[in-house]
């Protein structure tokens, strides 16, 4: 008599274990399947083109009533299976069926996860995971209106899109900065979301629901932790899946997050396995068609007496989104002799990244050209040695074999008329006739002489092959100074592009600008932070893990670990009050050393980290705000005693020098800036080694800039003499502003003056009143987003976790 | 409390450590930086750094290493080996994700 097969579940998985067993031995079992739903085995993958009209429920059945038939299987549909009995080796279902078996195949799959929010059993909220749920899908869009996915990952971006086909109006939530993180870096994410704008899906990271609204019993609005409040008749959570293993659960077999197999797929009960999303091996769920498969094959020989094992899958993801070319593979992390190859080619939207260990890929993410993807997934999944085809790999399967691509002879094969920039419409023949013509050696000059290059700056690599081409040897591109390891581009490109192109984000720069590396690097991270605080006051968020220490804690980092603060101390005035507070928090916090600054402010030194919060508290209550000793912005204003004291003084020095303090303290600047105000021309708050400083004299202020006291010593240059105080501000603030936009990262003002030469600073600041009118308001646009005190900030809250240990732990605990 | 299963401890949530940055643990007398990458992998290190033991947990996280915010030698992730042409290391730990739970093995701890 042949053995008894059972199968719970009608899903993909089982129907390929099938065809497997049937193969191998079609007589070996009598094959009975339960079914919860009422259908026969369709490809769930093709969900997505049904829901957006591209296919129909009929052209994705695999298996249909006659092939069962045929293969006298027995489908039992719409019959959940709701006990095992393990003693009698029986299965009932819900519709009062029963059966006994030798093996059972438990295949439950998956259901989907439901936010724990107020609402989400409103009519309208739907999931997406079979064939009902798209038909559901489909009913709700005919009225069209506005549909909300929860979820930007791979089942979430499908849905919004089939929605959108189907004429609704589309919003993605999702709760992590990037779209799909699991799957794809940071920069790939970007460019993802940046495609679903271009759909027309509107795409919220970093949006956590708080609360669906619903009104007559139906969804009206999803309500988020912001208090936004986005309307809609329709809400499709896919925030994931959870592995379906109560059936398993019941009946005693041992469970966790999914239904627990050995290598052998076996359960802990020998004669049942479990095969699927349900499963759970070796501390891993699948959701993806591929590893579920492999299950499979490896339990079709199990059931045959074979010796098969599953290791587990490497898997590769695929968005199945027209328009949109995606593809991810393997492990795409940063590690320790881990090397990346990146490829970006801006003006085409493509961005390549493969992940390279021991000379092996490892991981693959590919957007906007994804033709290699099953090529690099099958050199990865073989550890194919790579080390041969280096050089060439990233531009993938059709560029291997025969000689190595020269690209400079690539660009010396173009023809003379070939455009070389699309921007200027400058083709090689002038640019390389310019440079023999003119004898032009740098970049810059072919730019200034041809405008190649010198717009959008994508053929800025084109255009120096073609000076290599020309000059030979004569051309040294390492001329400009790249700003780090991870682009050729010097800091002044860089600053151009970001406005040349609106970039304003990270990840936009460094794809816009084809970046080498997939994340920068400690060097550009934090200029490109400064660089977009400056050119986008209110749009760019802050992205606190780019800075420095000091200022993402707002306090100097001393050797020992602990920190040293400095309060405002406007002009370097202080009071009783003050002096007495900051006496009380010495005492209090035990604060080692107290020492006068050459600023003219009071420094706290040896402060535990974890103190600074209650530190900054009482300073608060005494009405102290942060004196941004650690800030490349304002540090202080210092000033002598003016009129108010000095039998010398022609102005109010003091005063002065508190008002620009007041005015002009939060902006971030590319380095420090020290400030200085005199009273006379004796110069006690020596305002001549200053950044910017004030001499203020009978018939008006001296203004001056570019000083230095530091490394190097050097005088200021005197920018020109106004009249009233009035006009010292608008003068000081312009200046400052022109600093902040045309400054290099870490570069002082008398280098950056240098730089670009006295004159061009005394020109746009002293003569021309418009730029300077022009600079001034910039400036003080920026102010607007600045002038927040960062310590009172932190006392309410802000950043709490950066001032507390995640843990302290009892060490004789686990002994 | 926090909650004990073989030498393997709970020490908090992936949630709590931000991306690209770390949090510390101290355990007795060591203090203990866990790194969390842009791609969600965790690594610990003894949060000093071999050159002039400055707190690693505050350096800028990228590439799978750390930059010391004292003088900016750059330490890997991984090995706690120097980077570049500095030479010295750092102590490993062994720290994982179950889900969201970030997980610390004590064992190495002593």
């Amino acid at each position: 008599m042949k053995k008894k097969l059972v199968i719970v579940g009608n899903g993909m998985a089982p129907g390929r274990m099938l065809e497997d067993l049937l193969e191998a031995d079609s007589e070996a079992y009598d094959i009975t399947i339960f079914n919860a739903e009422p259908r026969v085995n369709y490809n769930r993958l093709m969900l997505s083109p049904v829901l957006s009209g591209e296919k129909q429920y009929a052209d994705i059945i695999t298996h249909d009533d006659e092939w069962y038939a045929e293969r006298n299987i027995t489908l039992h549909k719409a019959s959940p299976v709701s006990a095992i009995d393990r003693g009698n080796k029986t299965v009932s279902s819900t519709n009062g069926l029963q059966c006994s078996y030798d093996k059972l195949v438990i295949a439950t799959g998956s259901n989907p996860f439901i936010i724990p929010v107020p609402g989400n059993d409103l009519n309208g909220v739907l999931t997406y995971r079979d064939l009902d749920d798209v038909e559901k899908m489909i009913e709700v869009a005919q009225t069209g209106g506005h549909a909300i996915v929860i979820g930007g990952g791979l089942l979430g971006l499908e849905a919004a899109a089939g929605l959108k086909a189907q004429g609704m109006d589309v919003t993605v939530l999702h709760l992590m900065p990037t779209l799909m993180e699991r799957q794809l870096d940071t920069a790939a994410g970007y460019l993802l979301e940046q495609a679903f704008e271009d759909l027309g899906i509107s795409v919220k990271t970093k949006a956590n629901t708080h609360e669906i609204l619903g009104e007559n019993g139906s969804v009206a609005a999803v309500k988020l932790d912001d208090g936004t409040e986005l309307p809609c008749t329709m809400v499709v959570m896919a925030v994931g899946i959870k592995p379906s293993c109560d059936l398993a659960q019941s009946c005693g077999i041992a469970v966790n997050r999914g239904v627990l197999v050995s290598d052998d797929m076996r359960t802990s009960d020998p004669d049942i396995f479990a095969l699927g999303e349900c499963v759970e091996h070796q501390g891993q769920c699948y959701g993806l068609v591929a590893p579920l498969y492999e299950m499979a094959t490896v339990i079709a020989d199990n059931l045959l007496d074979g010796t098969s094992q599953y290791s587990g899958s490497v898997t590769a993801t695929k968005l199945k989104v027209t328009g949109i070319d995606l593809y991810s593979a393997g492990d795409f992390s940063d590690g320790e002799g881990r090397e990346e190859i990146v490829l970006r080619d801006a003006s085409g939207g493509v961005y390549k990244r493969l992940v390279i260990k021991d000379n092996k890929i490892i991981g693959a993410v590919l957007y906007g050209e994804t033709a290699d993807g099953p090529w690099f997934f099958d050199l990865l999944k073989k550890q194919a040695d790579i080390s041969q085809m280096r050089e060439t790999l990233i531009f993938g399967q059709a560029y291997q074999g025969g000689e190595p691509l020269d690209p400079l002879a690539a660009v010396a094969a173009l023809p003379d008329d070939a455009e070389i920039c699309g921007c200027n419409g400058v083709c090689k023949s002038k640019i390389t006739g310019k440079i023999t013509e003119l004898g032009l050696t740098s970049l810059d000059e072919v730019r200034a002489h041809t405008k190649a290059s010198a717009s959008c700056g994508t053929c800025t690599g084109l255009v120096e092959q073609l000076m290599s081409l020309t000059l030979g040897e004569r051309y040294n591109p390492d001329a400009v100074v790249p700003m780090c390891g991870c682009t050729d581009l010097g800091h002044s490109d860089v600053r151009r592009l970001i406005q040349a192109k609106k970039l304003k984000t990270i990840p936009a720069v460094m794809q816009a600008l084809e970046w080498k590396t997939s994340n920068g690097c400690a060097k550009c991270r934090p200029a490109l932070n400064y660089y977009l605080v400056c050119d986008w006051p209110d749009e760019y968020a802050d992205d606190y893990q780019s800075r420095f220490i000091n200022e993402r804690v707002h306090a100097n980092i001393q050797k020992d670990g602990t920190y040293s603060i400095v309060p405002r101390m406007w002009g370097g005035q202080t009071s009783s009050k003050e002096l007495r507070a900051i006496a009380d928090v010495v005492d209090k916090f035990q604060i080692p050393t107290v020492k006068v600054t050459g600023g003219q402010r009071i420094d706290m030194l040896g402060i535990k980290k974890e103190d600074l919060p209650a530190v900054w508290a009482d300073l608060g209550k005494a009405g102290f705000v942060s004196g941004h000793a650690y800030a490349k912005g304002l540090r202080t204003v210092k000033t002598c005693v003016g009129t108010d004291w000095c039998r010398f003084g022609t102005q109010d020095s003091t005063g002065l020098g508190v008002r620009i303090e007041k005015f002009m303290w939060g902006s971030w600047t590319p380095a420090k800036v020290k400030m200085a105000v005199s009273g006379c021309p004796r110069n006690c708050a020596e305002a001549t080694c200053k950044d910017v400083g004030v001499i203020c004299v009978d018939s008006g202020f001296e203004i001056h800039f570019a000083g230095a006291a530091g490394l190097d010593i050097k005088g200021t240059e005197v920018l020109g003499l106004v009249k009233t105080e009035d006009e010292v501000l608008e003068h000081i603030v312009a200046l400052t502003q022109m600093y902040r936009e045309q400054g290099h990262y870490l570069e002082r003002i008398y280098k950056w003056a240098k730089r670009i030469g006295y004159d061009e600073v005394r020109t746009q600041i002293m003569d021309n009143a418009e730029k300077r009118q022009a600079y001034y308001e910039r400036f003080v646009f920026s102010q607007k987003f600045a002038q927040v005190d960062p310590w009172n900030e932190r006392v309410s809250g802000k950043d709490k976790h950066e001032f507390q240990p995640l843990a302290k732990l009892n060490l004789e605990a686990a002994e | 409390m926090n909650a004990v299963s073989g030498t393997w401890v709970e020490i908090g949530h992936l949630s709590d450590i931000p991306r690209q940055g770390a949090r510390c643990i101290i355990i007795g007398e060591h203090r203990i930086a866990i790194f969390r990458t842009q791609e969600d992998e965790l690594f610990a290190l003894e949060d000093k750094c071999p050159h002039k033991k400055g707190p690693l947990s505050q350096g800028i996280v990228h590439d799978g290493c750390v930059t010391c915010p004292l003088h900016n030698w750059v330490i890997s992730l991984k090995t706690g080996e120097a980077q570049g042409a500095d030479e010295g290391s750092t102590e490993t730990y062994s720290v994982k994700c179950k889900g969201d739970v970030v997980l610390f093995d004590l064992s190495c701890v002593r």
